[in-house]
């Protein structure tokens, strides 16, 4: 129970005191997913619209395999992408091994299907409710998922935190293709991973709370923004 | 409250701040590699706090930064092959001359060298204690004591499985029970050992800066087979043409050097040094 | 070939429809004319909104179905509209872009203003549209329905889920885009409204269309069978609902 105690204090130390390291530890962490978020949100957002309405062959195969995609181990991922971007593999010419990009790559990759598969949900619900009535008035098929996303900007929002959160918690991918470098490519997961390798446990445990203090703060922002606006804004003016 | 003060304008203001914000990270990822090396070397090395201090000196006496990514003895040399760092740090003497032989490496050079150590429980069952590596092994292998292994291809592994082969024991996975592979780190094989009162053959560095020690104390240590040789070796650019070879070489000039192999010597652990710098002069 | 009067603008022959082993629509045979007020009445489950979707074109059918201008625009107000969570104004102008994609932005966001002006929600402009009454709501439908300029206007159980006070509001609109020309095909389960809005009546039951007449002929008495007892059923408490 001692160590739990010790790292409590020890967080709440790093965090009052925010040690030059940590912040900027923790501002890599959340740039490199929070880019990879963006990166997958375009494309993951549209195939995701996309797959709810389209028609074709293998359909089923490829949501089968999409929710396959979803149990993707980062890594796997990681390695995958460490063999893509070596010198010796074919994108080797690029030259961002090891650095915030290839983990940046690592992470789109990741939260890819995330994206896609809720976004994919969250369409097909969205126009079991409304389709009819969207279609009557004029829109296309396309048109109508892309209008549901629209619409449906919230549960957007939340899907956007959960591959967020998958990209921030994860370990295997950014290790395996930042190298986990002093100063350039270390983020918190791969912190708390060498400092538990190190024997370190109260202080990997704290940063662990640490990064989990960042996110909560992170979710309440958003919580505040969705506050000021939807059905309950006009109440709350 | 905070809600009421965010409205429409004050809302959109908020969003431009941070999305502006956002972009002011983008130049750390296009951060100048310019006079940057990337070195391959050992979790063990890194973890034993030497770069830390080793590091700066040399970025300081020529302004090149050294970015270490610390892997397994496998992988490193691995990276060597595959072109994906400048220089390696390493201490697997064998496998570093197959490298050079393999025509991945300029050349290979002594630099400096470590030691191991067993530790195990205070209590040490198997009676192990002393100075004599071969002996101690044989005696864990005879009561067949825990005994955790890294497992990991390692200059540490390697060292380790010499070891058992000159005690008698060829492969100790099949020998005995008490052998356990764990696959992982320095560190984590001595935090498994730790819980489960084990025998770790461990570097000395990784054991002074090591704060989980449980029950484990030093049992073996002095006998010169126990020495740890560290090579530095400059990735071939024949092979990999894109590699930064006057940089990397100017890594290797220094820590060959007087300057280097005294920063190296001043490195200690709770006043023990860690390291002996051994450059061929 | 058909003989399509000048103002006729759809033709159904023995058109049917069918969701799965279901009959919603027996053998349909109709047709819409210009400036036509149909109410479609009839119990719940006699195939008043099939009918409503077979005549908009939403729905498969066989049978047949003719279009005097078949590129022409419909409109349908639905008994609960969907809106999009967006504001009153952008609803419009989605709306009037997804009918009229090729048309200047200028012109349609002028024609927005009016249909706003036209069923008096001016005010509520920039509200978000979910967070505005029933009423609101429908008239808002209506506003989505009347901009475009549809040929037909569909109305699927346009009142049935509001307030009396609400119900007139809708009802007032009505009748004045139908004194403007407009063509408006309704269901309703409300006599009364049919009464007072249609020039003509359709009864359904089963599927089937049994009866179709203006509608005083259709409100007169003595009309037969089940029709009938529909009629008196309702009478007593819709005709002045």
């Amino acid at each position: 129970m001692s160590a739990v105690t010790e790292s409590f204090s020890t967080a709440f130390r790093l965090i009052v005191h925010a040690d030059p390291a940590l912040v900027r530890t923790v501002a890599l962490s959340l740039a490199v997913s929070g880019s990879a978020c963006l990166c997958a949100a375009g494309f993951g957002l549209a195939s995701g619209a996309w797959l709810a309405v389209a028609r074709f062959p293998g359909r089923r195969i490829v949501l089968l395999v999409l929710d396959t995609l979803l149990a993707l181990p980062s890594v796997v991922v990681g390695l995958a992408v460490y063999l893509m971007l070596s010198r010796s593999g074919p994108l080797g010419s690029w030259g961002i091994l090891f650095t915030p990009a290839a983990m940046v790559v690592a992470q789109t990759i990741l939260v890819l299907p995330i994206i896609t598969a809720l976004a994919r949900q969250v369409v097909a619900d969205a126009l079991r409710d409304g389709g009819d009535q969207l279609r009557s008035m004029g829109a296309g098929v396309l048109a109508s998922a892309l209008l549901m996303l629209l619409h449906e900007r919230w549960a957007v929002a939340t899907v956007m935190l959960i591959a967020f959160g998958r990209a921030v918690a994860e370990v295997g991918a950014v290790m395996i293709v930042g190298g986990n470098i002093d100063g350039v490519t270390r983020v918190m997961t791969t912190t708390i991973a060498l400092e538990t390798s190190k024997g370190d446990l109260p202080l990997a445990l704290a940063l662990g709370l640490v990064l989990l203090v960042v996110v909560a703060l992170l979710n309440v922002v958003i919580a505040l923004f969705r506050r000021t606006s939807g059905p309950l804004a006009a109440e709350l003016r | 409250m905070v809600a009421r003060w965010l409205n429409q304008e004050r809302r959109r203001a908020v969003l431009v701040i941070v999305w502006v914000a956002s972009l002011a990270w983008a130049p750390t990822f296009v951060l100048a590699q310019e006079r940057s090396i990337t070195m391959a070397s050992t979790t063990s090395t890194e973890q034993s706090g030497l770069f830390a201090h080793l590091l700066p000196a040399f970025k300081q006496a020529t302004g090149i930064d050294v970015r270490v990514v610390a892997v397994g003895t496998g992988q490193a040399l691995d990276m060597g092959r595959r072109g994906d760092a400048d220089i390696l740090f390493v201490h697997d003497t064998q496998a570093e001359e197959k490298l050079i032989a393999e025509g991945f490496g300029i050349k290979r050079t002594d630099v400096m060298y470590n030691d191991f150590i067993i530790v195990g429980p205070q209590g040490d069952p198997a009676g192990a204690k002393g100075k004599d590596v071969v002996a101690a092994l044989a005696k864990i292998a005879e009561k067949s004591s825990p005994f955790i292994s890294r497992g990991d291809k390692s200059g540490t592994h390697a060292a380790e499985l010499r070891y058992w082969k000159t005690a008698g024991v060829d492969a100790p996975a099949t020998k005995f029970t008490g052998y356990k592979e764990c696959g992982c780190g320095m560190g984590q094989a001595l935090n498994v050992g730790s819980q489960s009162d084990a025998y770790v053959l461990t570097d000395r560095g990784t054991w002074l800066s090591f704060k989980n020690r449980g029950n484990l104390v030093i049992l073996v240590e002095g006998d010169k087979r126990l020495f740890n040789q560290y090579g530095v070796i400059v990735v071939n650019p024949a092979k990999h043409p894109h590699v930064k070879v006057q940089l990397a070489q100017t890594f290797a000039n220094w820590v060959l050097s007087p300057a280097g192999q005294q920063t190296i010597a001043s490195y200690k652990v709770g006043g023990e040094q860690l390291f002996f710098p051994n450059a061929p002069r | 070939m058909t003989v399509l009067a000048p103002s006729t603008l759809i033709v159904l022959r023995e058109a049917s429809v069918a969701y799965g082993a279901v009959q919603a629509v027996r053998a349909a045979t109709m047709r819409v004319s210009q400036g036509d007020f149909i109410a479609v009445v009839g119990a719940n489950g006699s195939g008043k909104t099939s009918l409503l979707r077979l005549l908009h074109g939403v729905v498969a059918y066989t049978g047949s179905r003719e279009m005097l201008r078949p590129s022409g625009v419909q409109a349908m107000v639905f008994q609960r509209p969907f809106l999009l969570r967006l504001s009153v104004w952008n609803n419009l102008r989605i709306a009037l872009w997804l009918a009229h994609p090729d048309t200047a932005t200028a012109l349609r966001d002028e024609r927005a203003e009016q249909a706003l002006r036209r069923v008096g929600l001016g005010a509520l402009r920039d509200r978000p549209a979910r967070s505005l009454s029933g009423g609101e709501q429908q008239r808002l439908a209506l506003a989505r329905g009347w901009a475009v300029r549809p040929d037909i206007l569909f109305l699927d159980e346009p009142t049935a889920s509001l307030d009396p006070s609400a119900k007139k509001d809708v009802e007032a609109l009505l009748a004045d885009f139908a004194a403007d020309g407009m063509t408006l095909v309704m269901s309703t389960h409300n006599l009364g409204q049919a009464k007072r809005l249609a020039t003509r009546v359709i009864y359904m039951d089963d599927g089937r269309i049994d009866i179709d007449l203006p509608t005083s002929d259709f409100f007169a008495s003595g009309t037969p069978g089940r029709a009938g007892l529909f009629l008196k059923g309702e009478l007593s408490w819709s005709l002045d609902g």
